[in-house]
């Protein structure tokens, strides 16, 4: 029915030009180089210049690349680079420009037309193909033998099972792995970057500093990393903390974690709950720490809750004791999964 | 014929070259049939427009890709294994990293040509990438992507989200602090998809963040997976464009039936030929003098660091504004949270802007229910929803885009970063609507002037004074060319609402859809300014003759026959 409906059809088709009758491909106007032999031959010069240059230039890369020594700078770039891409940069322009101008100028420009033709096949040739297929069809037997046509759709269908199965090992299954890191309890807060213990009294109110589990810097009895190469990667990834002391009147434990810092000192992950990025920025005043990913933040005096942004959890907090020498050490590993968030995520084991 | 001083054509198989490459063609045509096909090529007409070199900016600059990447790949290790590095960038020696960022530094300091080639790699990379885009929107702008080129246009929606895939797999792979970062982000991606994000997450990388296999499983995917794809399809796109025949702006001589153009042979192949060295040319000196991507000021990947102010790529900016900007929805449900903070914006939301890009043909064809070819470019201001709708989607990837740069334009501007992403959510809703709105106005508005200036000419400067004293200022009638360029485009009608029951009070059957395709039919042609009429045009012609100006039709003029040439001539 909606077929038979008043829809907009443009008359075109109707009436071929409307209102005003198409004029007919304006005339063909000379350049100067098609008329003053003197600019043709000028023209010509300067295209076969910049082909001239080109080669050049391309000569110059050439050398340059023997004779520029790696390590020179040239108004502060490297001056092998800058003579590298220069040459050859401008010898290609060249090539190009030269090109392009010997179309515009010289070659013959008197535009061509070709008609088009419609881009659906002929009806002989859609009945034809139909009759094919309908012989080959019914030669086949494809439709009369439902039985073993079923049967191969079948076979082919579940050859899409090895496929998937196939990739069974691209990677372990997760497991439990997500939701523990190598933080134990009594393990030792140490500073990212040397490796070294933190004393308690050492921090000052308003002081932030990024730590690392002691593991990450043990070594063996034969000197060798305990972790290494990509495990300390992983390790790290959802291990790093930080560490800041607020003003203990200022800070607003959850329950349960009331005594989870020591002395105002509080440890929390330093991975974004929201994809994982280590968060940095920390405003001393406020207690905030933004995120510089997406800008999620977190009130650290708050139990790391979410001030703003994208993230939804707070910032996974380590409980942390001090051991016999007055040093930061963890009392269990974090007691939720720190980082991003999974489907699994508030799965009991 | 060679003492005269201006050489002659001699005919190609006659000439020594010629004569020697005969017998190889003679052979090879013989196997292959070659010259049946260069036959339908070689006189090939294209025609010509500045706009028509877009989609060819993201070929050659593909063909740049292929170039500069293959050189990269003789030094590259796509390895996570940690080493020490030796190279002679000092003030990393000594310090541990990947083999991947060991060897890009190798690639930058010590490969003789190594780095210009990695920036006119990334340079073209992002090029490549901006060409599409500005292509597609030529194309969507035009109408080019009407019956029957549909399919070419889903092919290019292809190519454009493989090139994103492309351009993200090659950032991540030199595993520097913002390319790890960057991977940080696909991890968080991953594990948001429900239910099964964990496993995914662990396929992919292999295990835990980061693990050992993300970066030669992305050096796979990008020097070998998405780099086929690409060709395939731009092979698919490039055939397509040749069995249709490239679109024309229409113009006098100028059909649906013709293309008006140059040959392949020798224009557009010169042309054509000579734009791939200039956009060549112009990506190798890019890649002389502005620095791209120092992977040696981002020092190698550290999951516990971060630069401040760190920002992915220009062509992932929107999905990293799609990212900052959602609220931070996550719920769980039976024992299975659902991040759609993370979900909707980086994976809903990139989906469904594509599949909206792709579906579009479908959409303005189930809306105009046109079903003819076409072959005629359209003007902007002649389709003025489309328009609108390109412009809203347009204002919709600027805000994302914008909110992407958040930080930056924070600490820029000294504006509060909170303000500017919660102008951000609302502007990412509303800013659409505006610009649909201002859109739609300005193309009536330029579709009003194209009529006033069919009927009454432009405004001449020249002010005359009637005899009883008042100005006005002398128009001028456009020539007839300009006349009739400013009237070739269609007449469209709004289908007109059915009646719910006919004359005896019977229901009509499929009036509800019909009514349903009358109000999306009013809304996309309701407010078109319809083109003046040809009495409109002759009774103006008449009025102008009092000027002088009277316009003498040429007598002998009798239209123009199919192939566009006046039948007069
Ligand atoms: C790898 C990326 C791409 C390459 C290399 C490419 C290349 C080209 C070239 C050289 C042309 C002919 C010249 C022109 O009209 O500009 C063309 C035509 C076309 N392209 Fe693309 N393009 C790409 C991506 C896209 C995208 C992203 C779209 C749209 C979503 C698209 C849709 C089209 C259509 C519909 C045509 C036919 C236009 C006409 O005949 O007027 N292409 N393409
Ligand atoms: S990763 Fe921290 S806000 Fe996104």
């Amino acid at each position: 029915m909606s077929s038979e409906l008043p829809v907009q059809r443009p008359r075109n088709d109707i009436e071929p030009a409307e209102p005003l009758d198409n004029p007919g491909l304006p005339e063909h106007l000379p350049r100067p180089t098609d008329v003053d032999p003197a600019m043709e031959r000028r023209a010509e010069r300067q295209i076969s210049a910049f082909f001239g240059l080109a080669t050049l230039l391309t000569l110059v890369f050439c050398v340059a690349y023997f004779v520029v020594p790696k390590d020179a700078t040239f108004l502060g770039w490297s001056a092998l680079n800058f003579s590298l891409g220069a040459s050859l940069g401008l010898a290609l322009l060249a090539i190009g420009i030269g090109a392009i101008q010997w179309a515009k100028k010289l070659m013959d420009d008197h535009e061509v037309i070709e008609m088009r033709h419609p881009v659906a096949s002929s009806e002989e040739d859609r009945a034809a193909t139909l009759g094919m297929l309908n012989d080959g069809i019914k030669e086949s037997g494809f439709g009369r033998r439902p039985m073993i046509r079923n049967s191969l759709l079948g076979a082919l269908g579940v050859l899409g099972l090895p496929a998937v199965v196939l990739l069974g090992d691209l990677g372990p299954l997760p497991g439990r792995t997500q939701f523990s890191t190598v933080w134990t309890k009594g393990m030792r807060v140490v500073t990212d970057v040397s490796g070294l213990p933190i004393k308690a009294a050492d921090l000052e109110v308003g002081e932030l500093v990024n730590a690392e589990p002691a593991i990450l810097f043990e070594t063996d009895e034969e000197g060798e990393r305990v972790l290494e190469g990509t495990e300390a990667l992983q390790a790290k990834s959802k291990a790093a903390v930080i560490v800041v002391r607020i003003r203990p009147e200022d800070i607003t434990a959850p329950a349960g974690r009331e005594n989870w810092g020591v002395d105002g000192i509080l440890c929390y992950s330093k991975i974004c709950t929201h994809v994982g990025c280590p968060i940095s920025l920390y405003e001393q005043q406020t207690h905030h720490v933004l995120c510089p990913c997406h800008q999620s933040t977190f009130d650290l005096s708050d139990g790391g809750s979410v001030i703003f942004g994208p993230g939804k959890r707070p910032l996974p907090q380590l409980p942390l004791s001090v051991d016999e020498e007055g040093y930061l050490i963890a009392t269990s590993d974090f007691t939720e999964p720190v980082g991003p968030s999974f489907p699994e995520i508030e799965q009991e084991s | 014929m060679s003492d005269t001083k201006t050489p002659t054509h001699t005919p190609v198989e006659q000439t020594k070259f010629g004569k020697r490459a005969g017998g190889p063609v003679k052979w090879l045509d013989e196997r292959v049939g070659a010259a049946g096909v260069a036959r339908g090529l070689i006189r090939k007409v294209f025609p010509d427009h500045w706009s028509f070199m877009l989609g060819e900016i993201a070929l050659y600059s593909f063909i740049v890709l292929l170039l500069s990447g293959t050189f990269l790949t003789f030094w590259f290790q796509p390895s996570m294994q940690e080493i020490t590095y030796t190279g002679s960038y000092t003030p990393l020696y000594g310090l541990e990293m990947s083999q991947a960022y060991a060897s890009t530094l190798d690639i930058s300091f010590d490969i003789r040509g190594g780095l210009l080639m990695r920036q006119i790699h990334h340079w073209s990379a992002m090029l490549f990438i901006a060409a599409m885009y500005v292509h597609m929107l030529r194309v969507f702008f035009t109408g080019a992507f009407r019956k029957p080129r549909e399919l070419n246009w889903v092919i290019g929606v292809l190519l454009m989200v493989l090139g994103l895939i492309e351009g993200f797999a090659g950032y991540s792979l030199p595993d520097d602090l913002l390319s790890g970062t960057g991977l940080r982000f696909v991890d968080g991606l991953i594990r948001s998809i429900p239910i099964v994000g964990s496993y995914l997450e662990y396929f992919v990388f292999g295990g835990e963040f980061p693990g050992n296999e993300i970066i030669p499983r992305l050096y796979m995917v990008h020097i070998l997976l998405v780099p086929a794809l690409l060709l395939g399809l731009i092979a698919a796109h490039m055939l397509l464009l040749v069995y249709h025949k490239h679109t024309q702006w229409p113009g006098p001589g100028r059909t649906e039936k013709n293309v008006v153009g140059y040959p392949v042979l020798p224009v557009y192949a010169a042309k054509a030929g000579g734009f791939f060295f200039v956009v060549f040319g112009f990506t190798a000196l890019m890649g002389a003098v502005l620095q791209i991507n120092p992977i040696w000021a981002y020092g190698p990947y550290n999951p516990s660091e971060v630069t401040a102010g760190s920002q992915p790529d220009w062509y992932m900016g929107f999905v990293e504004g799609a990212v900052r900007l959602m609220p931070n929805w996550e719920f769980t449900t039976l024992g299975w949270t659902f991040s759609l903070n993370v979900f909707i914006p980086a994976v809903l939301l990139l989906g469904a802007f594509f599949t909206a890009i792709g579906a579009y043909p479908f959409i303005e064809r189930w809306v105009t229910k046109d079903d003819r070819e076409h072959h005629l470019l359209q003007r902007p201001r002649n389709a003025p929803v489309r328009t609108a709708l390109g412009v809203a989607a347009m204002t919709f990837y600027g805000v994302l885009w914008i909110g992407g740069g958040n930080d930056i334009i924070a600490t820029q501007f000294r504006l509060d970063i909170y303000a500017i992403t919660w102008f951000c959510r609302v502007m990412v809703f509303v800013g659409p609507v505006i610009a649909f709105i201002i859109t739609k106005r300005i193309c009536l508005g330029l579709q009003r002037a194209d009529k006033e200036q069919v009927l009454h000419g432009y405004e001449s400067g020249v002010i005359e004074r009637s005899p009883d004293g008042g100005y006005s200022e002398r128009h001028t009638p456009l020539s007839e060319v300009g006349q009739y360029e400013l009237t070739t485009h269609e007449r469209v009608e709004v289908a007109a609402p059915p009646p719910a029951a006919d004359d005896r009070g019977v229901r009509v059957p499929g009036a509800r859809k019909a009514r349903r395709h009358a109000f999306v039919s009013k809304f996309y042609y309701g407010d078109v300014v319809d083109k003046p009429s040809r009495d409109d045009v002759d009774e103006a012609r008449h009025h102008a003759g009092h000027d002088g100006h009277e316009l003498e039709a040429d007598e002998e003029f009798r239209g123009v026959g199919e192939t566009g040439v006046p039948r007069s001539h």
